[in-house]
């Protein structure tokens, strides 16, 4: 099943530097903000103890998710981490349910069974969301066999970091996606850092994309900070997939701007690294680029405030809603006991 | 129909599955044609019928196969995968539990697993510490996933055919020394309920509980006994989580008596937890202590000797038994 011509795909893919149309840009930069206004909403709303939950920040991330989620459907499937509210939020969950999801109500996605870890919310495509760092891979896998079995067309993007690069599973699904050419696109966006641990200190490896060519597979490798470069890798390695013709994977230069999870101490990240990483937040550039296509600064902003108020609305019901039920414990466990 | 053994058997629930729905597949190591229809042949004739696609020979990645599966199922389909042997479930134990079994609960039952995952375990053929253990109580100490043993050819067709249909992900334990069991062929379709134990022998005195290969051990000191006058009732659990405690707690009330058997290490064992419920439920109807007989607590060992002398034996059984209706 692998291609005959495989030290064709061997080499690194160049990407794609199309120009992306009007609509597209401001359908990612909808998402973008919407990432980033849900993120800001999460940490005002942790900073005020008026919540008291895990929540993994996106802050210097959005962009990626944001325009990697802009290629595709409602249909194609997508496996994210605990730090996938960039993923779900672009992806298209309403954001009501999202936040009674996160708030543990039972008017959750999951009727808070899942929790800002455990996000799935199929009626968009978002299939898992795991708590275990590189556990997805091998999933997303599944999801894409089973499109290729049914010839669906459908494809399926996991999102993982850096960090869970270094697990067995990530080499072991690159190895099985590649050999049955699955439309799979796995995008790893490097944050810099596992966990605690910096990049550097955990792998001797200076770039992820590398590693695909250890398994004949295709890779690019792109700023995470830059609209056209994300939008356009992603774009070419879901056509390549939807076509028939494997897998990618796509390593996007990102910074997590935050820390591990909101709250938790990030002292071992250099001050002067983060400084040199807020000057390429992806969020004033972005907003560069809209103004140099002409995009007005009351349109963008409208754009956002419209983005605020429904956010507001989504929390302001997610905080009054109720939690679930204690009789919740017995369902979903097995589908019925009597089997 | 004639007899066939439980490897025909199991074939056959996999042909079966795969004629009558296109969702079925199989993955694992070694599984298709090329290379050789499996280990133990239970894949074979299966690509030659159904493509490559649906019977997919994998390199050896564990977590990549059970994870592919857990995705396939997510999206509808009902994947079997096949872990060679049973110790090495422990390679991929974290997309067993923490994502086949937790998924339908943790996203509030809008997804579900439809998985089977068959593997081959068994003390008595030499093959030592790594390739031995019955690490069914790891699985059935998980909320979220069923755990099934036939002991028989008849209700290895059936079980597979049930565990496929099941829309909860299964665990399928086979025992190596079970392979060559024959049994009257049950036919076409033939379903065993998952969660269903059988009573293999009526009895009396007694109940020993047990499953999978020792049923057979159970049922030879049985007839032993009942030349004694010593009236043994063996229930074959069939499904080991989650258990058949209605016809379990039936059959004790009834004998007064209770021996739970199984091949795996006898502390923390699967017994032990029957023998608790035995306990509360029945104390004051139980004639006699709830005992537990299982493996020897340590790594299974390779030289006949030793590995005879790990696990229970016919004598441990009979002597159990004596013990419990009080005639040592």
């Amino acid at each position: 099943m692998s291609p005959a011509s495989a030290a064709d795909a061997r080499l690194r893919e160049p990407v794609p530097t199309d120009a992306i149309d009007r609509a597209t840009l401001r359908d990612i930069f909808s998402r973008t903000m919407k990432v980033n206004r849900t993120d800001e909403k999460f940490r005002s709303l942790l900073i005020q103890g008026k919540v008291a939950v895990m929540y993994y920040c996106v802050r210097g991330q959005e962009l990626v998710s944001a325009a990697a989620m802009a290629n595709l459907t409602d249909d194609d499937y997508v496996v994210c981490t605990y730090r996938g509210q960039g993923e779900q939020t672009a992806k298209g969950i309403p954001p009501e349910l999202w936040w009674a999801e996160c708030l543990g109500k039972a008017t959750g996605t999951c009727k808070g069974k899942g929790g800002t870890m455990h996000i799935t919310y199929p009626a968009k495509g978002i299939m898992v969301t795991t708590g275990v760092v590189g556990s997805g891979l091998p999933i997303a896998n599944g999801l894409a066999m089973a499109s290729q079995n049914n010839g669906d067309g459908r494809v399926t993007l996991v999102s993982f970091g850096d960090g869970a690069a270094n697990i067995g599973g990530f080499h072991e699904a690159l190895n099985m996606a590649q050999l049955y050419q699955l439309p799979v696109v796995f995008l790893c966006q490097n944050n810099r850092y596992g966990e605690h641990t910096a990049f550097a200190d955990h792998t001797d490896s200076t770039c992820i994309a590398d590693r695909a060519a250890g398994y004949g597979m295709r890779s690019m490798h792109v700023d995470g900070n830059d609209v056209h470069q994300v939008y356009n890798a992603v774009k070419h390695a879901v056509d390549l997939a939807r076509q028939g013709k494997g897998p990618t994977l796509v390593e996007a230069m990102c910074y997590r701007m935050m820390g591990h999870f909101f709250g938790a101490d990030f002292s071992y990240m250099p001050p002067e690294h983060i400084a040199e990483m807020k000057a390429e937040d992806p969020l004033p550039k972005l907003r560069k680029v809209m103004l140099d296509h002409q995009f007005t600064k009351e349109e963008l902003d409208g754009i956002v405030s419209e983005i605020d108020v429904e956010i507001d609305a989504a929390v302001e019901k997610a905080l009054a809603a109720d939690p679930p039920d204690a009789s919740e414990l017995a369902i979903d466990v097995l589908e019925s006991e009597a089997g | 129909m004639g007899q066939i053994t439980m490897t025909q058997a199991l074939n056959q629930a996999l042909d079966e599955a795969m004629a009558e729905d296109e969702g079925v597949f199989c993955l694992g190591e070694d599984v298709g044609a090329k290379q050789g229809g499996g280990v133990f042949k239970v894949t074979s004739g299966l690509t030659e019928k159904y493509g490559e696609h649906r019977v997919r020979a994998t390199p050896i990645s564990e977590t990549a196969i059970i994870g592919a599966a857990v995705g396939a199922a997510l999206a509808g389909q009902r994947p079997v995968a096949e872990i060679m042997l049973m110790n090495f479930v422990g390679v991929c134990m974290d997309q067993i539990v923490n994502h086949a079994a937790k998924l339908r609960f943790m996203s509030g039952g809008q997804t579900s697993v439809p998985l089977v995952i068959r593997t081959t375990t068994g003390v008595g053929v030499g093959f030592g510490g790594q390739h031995s253990d019955m690490l069914e109580a790891w699985f059935a100490h998980v909320a979220g996933i069923r755990v099934v043993t036939p002991s028989n050819a008849a209700d290895a067709k059936g079980l597979l055919r049930s565990a496929i249909d099941s829309n909860d992900p299964v665990l399928f334990i086979e025992n190596i020394l079970c392979y060559g069991l024959t049994s009257e062929d049950p036919g076409k379709g033939y379903r065993v309920p998952l969660g269903k134990a059988a009573i293999a022998r009526e009895g009396s005195d007694v109940s020993l509980i047990t499953y999978g290969r020792t049923v057979l051990d159970a049922l030879a000191v049985a007839e032993d006994l009942a030349a004694e006058g010593i009236s043994v009732e063996v229930v074959d659990l069939r499904t080991i989580a989650p258990y058949d405690e209605e016809t379990v707690l039936a059959s004790v009330r009834k004998t007064g008596r209770a021996i739970t058997l199984h091949e795996a290490v006898r502390p923390y064992g699967t017994g032990a937890e029957m023998a608790a419920t035995i306990h509360e439920k029945l104390w004051g109807e139980l004639k006699a202590p709830v005992l537990r007989i299982g493996g020897t607590f340590s790594p299974v060992p390779f030289a006949t000797v030793l590995e005879q002398a790990w696990i229970p034996t016919k004598e441990e059984i009979v002597a159990a038994i004596r013990q419990s209706v009080g005639k040592v």
